[in-house]
């Protein structure tokens, strides 16, 4: 299927960069029309994955972190790219609690994507990268009020 | 964003201000760690009445203050968290340290 439209965002693996890419991405999704909690939802799914790139795929290095959104009539999929470290077990790290990021880290992460999103999806290669996919059904406004179609 | 710490006897609010996130956590928790082992207050209270935005780092945070204030002798509360908040909290099991207080 064809989106309705594209964007993507190439920024440093710097963390003062996380509260943008959550920003930009709200900001173009908002063309859908979401509601606030839809809204939220997304921008902490994406500041998740974003974070991750930061923190793991790129722990002891600077890097770029790609992040794509394609919107479709009722539904946004996001990419969220690295070229970093990569994670040996995808499974294990999916896990909630599962965390190599020591202290200050709680391992819900990717329980957090999950349970704000519709879909959640990742590939990854050590010393490859780390892709993650991550899908929301926006429900057309239209509909969410009970306007007859 | 950042964080105000107001002292009032043997209790100190840490007020959370803005958005929270790995950036962001790291000068919340420095400040507030610095805080608690200097005056070493008996109970502390996490105030999220002014968090506009929390991610996982929230978790950390709130983690990684109550087991530093536990280790002071000290005990902690978090108040003020909106419904989203609530949300993460929720998911992260955290509720079971009964550590969730409407108000203060
Ligand atoms: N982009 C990435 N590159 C390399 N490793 C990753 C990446 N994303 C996740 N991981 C691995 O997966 C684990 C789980 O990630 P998750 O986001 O669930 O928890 P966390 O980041 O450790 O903690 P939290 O997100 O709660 O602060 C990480 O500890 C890390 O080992
Ligand atoms: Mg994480």
């Amino acid at each position: 299927m064809k989106s309705i439209n594209e964007m993507k965002l190439e920024f440093a693996s710097r963390s003062s960069n996380e509260g943008f890419a959550r920003s930009s991405i709200a900001a173009f999704v908002s063309q859908l029309d979401p509601t606030i909690s839809e809204l939220a939802d997304i921008k902490t799914a994406v500041s998740e994955a974003v974070t991750n790139c930061i923190v793991h795929g790129y722990s002891k290095t600077l890097g770029v972190i790609s992040v794509t959104a394609q919107i479709f009539e009722n539904r946004v999929i996001i990419r969220v790219r690295d070229r970093g470290c990569g994670i040996p077990n995808v499974d294990q790290a999916m896990e909630p609690l599962f965390t190599t990021g020591g202290e200050e880290r709680s391992g819900l992460g990717f329980a957090v994507m999950q349970s704000f999103m519709d879909s959640v999806k990742v590939s990854s290669r050590p010393d490859k990268g780390t892709t993650v996919i991550l899908e929301k059904n926006i429900i057309p406004r239209m509909s969410k009020v009970g306007c007859p179609s | 964003m950042g964080v105000k710490i107001t002292q009032d006897g043997v209790e100190c609010t840490a007020l959370l201000e803005g958005d929270i996130d790995h950036h962001t956590a790291k000068l919340i928790r420095e400040a507030i760690d610095d805080y608690i082992t200097k005056k070493r207050p008996s109970t502390l209270y996490l105030d999220f009445g002014r968090v506009r935005f929390m991610d996982s780092s929230g978790i950390g945070l709130i983690m990684g203050r109550y087991k530093n204030i536990k280790l002071l002798g000290g005990e902690l509360w978090v108040v003020g968290a909106s419904d989203s908040t609530k949300r993460i909290i929720k998911l992260s099991g955290l509720g079971a340290l009964g550590v969730m207080k409407e108000e203060r």
